[in-house]
């Protein structure tokens, strides 16, 4: 089997041995309408109405969305209009707390003894992946080929982010849960949980608990970036391919990462939906880095001062990893379901950016045998033919050229703007 | 609170630069141009100063005429000097260099887009101008040690010699101690620099190891000594520092080996059956015209790609 490239990267994995810690309620939190891919909901809340910790506040009549749940006790002081990192604009509720967190009366544990129920139930909950990209978890739960192979990432390959390391250290019982949930209502015989070379005490924990159970592997991934994208895990853990053009699915694999299967755990017992989540607040403008579990809709300024941060001296704000976060315009924004980690910096060097000189690291650390430097010069002068034949489409924006290109070319930021040239069938 | 910064992921990087990498050919360039200091004496030094200070100042010059960005800081320029002064030799009249650096710099550089985007290795074709244009002065050959006199003698380079009675031994070859341009003699020397670019990532060894490679079989099938046809002449500065340019050269390591394999045969075919002895410059000066077109049949296989459509 072919060893795909990649990169070694400084793990900065501060935060590590840092056990989460509870947010207190805010006082006040803005719920945006669309936290996941797929159709935003709408507001199922009036100005002025009161809710509870779990009481729905958005829903969409779309199959391919997922509710939204109120964070917190309290009353619906606004509705407004609210613009996300990519630009999109979506409704968001926002709420006063009244710091009682009061669970809401619906919750009680949703019946899922078939597949369908429990499908239904993954819906009900809010969930989407929490690794970053938001996928909703129902849709990648009802895919049209056969499943054999359920795929559990744990790779948590960004540099500076815990939070799943800390799911899989402080909840091992819920993530072999989940897993063991999934597969019997999915039907899915084989579950591999994949962890990253540079987290030898998860790998080491669940290889006892699982020791008795071979329809749970435990696999070991390269320490390289990046080995939690979707399709070098399916490759590192399988040997199968994801071909240009179909889902996982067709390779007879899902893949969900690990405190998405925890959370599912909990929620199938408890039937508290995706109502917070744990994140990595850390950056060298942070003074206390730790791991907090947060209300959906606490602004990031009110989780920056929980961690001790200068607030005078940011220089930039990224929500998600370093290589593949987004770089935010302010600081107002709120947390929600996809955020994983919040970093802060004081400092941020900006490189100029100078000619390619052809080096080809660019091609030599692409995970997936593109090349940015020819995509980079077939974008330049517009050939688009060039850039089909290049492959472009398939980049998914890990950032590995960019970061290894000695000219400082945009190399990732490239080949989305490409993308864009090729007109969608 | 400051206005803060928004950009496009990746927001880290690895703080490698253009000038690091042309540092580290300038440091493995070193111990070959030193060991030509020392066979050749301060004329060897002379032609270097001169080759790197005329380099530098019509990149100077040339982007301030062009009114482009001041390119001097990326230390290419005074790599391609030092190279260029190491494929002349000492005893060559001290204006000849400033003409190979305004061909190197200005025509085949500069005049093609600059860093990157030129097609031919400057300082190949800048010597390849020069012995065309001045052979007598281009293949004026002095001895080592011999430069307190340096106009009164001149010899051959090992490469017309070979297999004659006069022919150097393999250790005046490996070490240098024999005829031919300033930088290019010490074949110990460049070896060392050469792995050291590799032991830096600087390199890929794919072209260097596939042109002397087949140099070394091809001669060996042809009949002539194998091991002192890879040592003598500028097979080694040639492999590790020419036939490894990264603007020159295909992106690629199938292409990269497809390059070496390139130049070792035409390498071959032009010390065996052309009438120049030595045919390592332009064995690359023609790979590198070719370079565009392995490079079209070499690129990397893409993970799940499907093959390309027709009449798309």
């Amino acid at each position: 089997m072919k060893k795909l490239n990649g990169i070694k990267l400084k793990h900065r994995k501060n935060t590590e041995n840092s056990a989460t810690v509870e947010f207190p309620v805010p006082a006040k939190v803005r719920i945006p309408m669309s936290m996941h891919m797929g159709a935003p909901c709408d507001p199922i809340v009036k100005v002025g109405d009161e809710v509870r910790v779990g009481q729905k506040i958005g829903e969409s009549g779309a199959a391919f969305s997922v509710p939204v749940h109120s964070s917190v006790s309290g009353v619906v002081k606004a509705i407004t209009d609210y613009r996300n990192a990519m630009g999109a604009v979506c409704k968001a509720v926002e709420i006063e707390t009244d710091g009682k967190q009061e669970l809401s009366g619906d919750i009680k544990p949703p019946p899922c003894a078939t597949k369908e129920d429990f499908i239904k139930a993954v819906r009900e909950s809010g969930a989407v992946g929490l690794g970053g990209a938001g996928f909703p978890t129902h849709i990648k739960m009802n895919p049209k080929a056969e499943i054999d192979t359920l795929i559990i990432n744990g790779a948590e390959c960004e540099p500076y982010i815990t939070a799943d390391y800390r799911e899989m250290i402080e909840h091992p019982q819920d993530v072999i849960g989940g897993i063991d949930l999934v597969k019997k209502k999915l039907g899915i015989k084989q579950a591999k949980l994949a962890i990253e070379a540079n987290k030898p005490e998860a790998i080491k924990n669940f290889t006892e608990m699982a020791a008795n159970d071979d329809t749970i592997d435990i696999v070991t991934l390269p320490s390289s970036y990046p080995q939690g994208a979707e399709k070098v895990i399916i490759y590192n853990s399988t040997g199968r391919i994801v071909n240009e053009g179909t889902l996982p699915a067709d390779a007879g694999v899902i893949v969900m990462n690990v405190s998405t299967a925890a959370f599912l755990y909990r929620y199938c017992n408890s039937g508290i939906p995706l109502v917070s989540r744990r994140m990595t607040v850390d950056g060298n403008a942070v003074g206390e880095p730790k791991n907090v579990s947060v209300p959906i809709g606490t602004s990031f300024h009110d989780v920056l001062d929980f961690c001790k941060t200068d607030i005078d001296a940011l220089k930039k704000v990224i929500a998600g990893g370093p290589m593949m976060g987004m770089s935010v315009p302010d600081i107002d924004m709120p947390v929600v379901k996809t955020s994983n980690a919040l970093l802060a910096f004081k400092s941020y060097d900006e490189r100029k950016t100078s000619s390619c000189i052809r080096c080809g690291r660019c091609v030599d650390v692409c995970p997936l045998g593109l090349m940015p430097a020819e995509i980079d010069k077939a974008y330049r002068i517009k050939d688009i033919d060039d850039l089909k034949k290049l492959k472009v489409m398939l980049c998914m924006n890990c950032g590995s050229c960019t970061y290894v290109c000695p000219a400082n070319r945009k190399l990732a930021e490239t080949n989305q703007l490409a993308k864009s040239l090729i007109p969608r069938k | 609170m400051n206005r803060l910064i928004v950009s496009p992921s990746p927001h880290d990087e690895n703080y490698l630069k253009t000038s690091t990498i042309m540092l580290n050919v300038i440091i493995a360039l070193l111990p070959a141009y030193i060991a030509g200091c020392v066979y050749f004496g301060l004329r060897a030094v002379a032609v270097g100063a001169i080759c790197i200070g005329s380099c530098v100042l019509f990149e100077f010059l040339c982007r301030k005429l062009m009114k482009r960005e001041n390119t001097i800081a990326d230390l290419s320029a005074v790599v391609t000097g030092l190279l260029l002064a190491m494929n002349l030799p000492a005893s060559i009249p001290l204006w000849i260099p400033v003409i190979g650096s305004f061909v190197a710099i200005v025509v085949v550089k500069q005049l093609f887009g600059g860093l990157g985007q030129n097609f031919a290795n400057p300082a190949i074709t800048a010597r390849i101008v020069l012995m065309v244009s001045f052979p007598a002065a281009m293949t004026k050959w002095t001895e080592p040690f011999t430069h307190t006199d340096l106009d009164a003698i001149s010899s051959a380079t090992p490469l017309p010699l070979a297999g004659t009675d006069n022919a150097a031994s393999y250790l005046d070859l490996f070490i240098g101690k024999c005829g031919g341009c300033l930088g290019e003699t010490c074949a110990a020397a460049l070896l060392i620099g050469g792995l050291y670019l590799a032991a830096r990532r600087i390199i890929n060894l794919a072209a260097p190891l596939s042109f002397i490679g087949s140099l070394f079989i091809l001669s060996w099938i042809g009949g002539s000594d194998p091991v002192y046809q890879i040592l003598a002449g500028g097979v080694f500065i040639g492999a590790f520092f020419m036939a490894t340019d990264y603007a020159t050269t295909p992106i690629t390591t199938k292409g990269k080996i497809v390059f070496g394999l390139g130049c070792g045969i035409i390498t071959f075919v032009i010390r065996r059956f052309g009438s120049f002895p030595e045919g390592v410059s332009f064995s690359i000066l023609l790979m590198n015209v070719l370079t565009p077109y392995i490079e079209q049949l070499t690129r990397t296989k893409v993970l799940g790609a499907k093959e390309a459509e027709k009449n798309e």
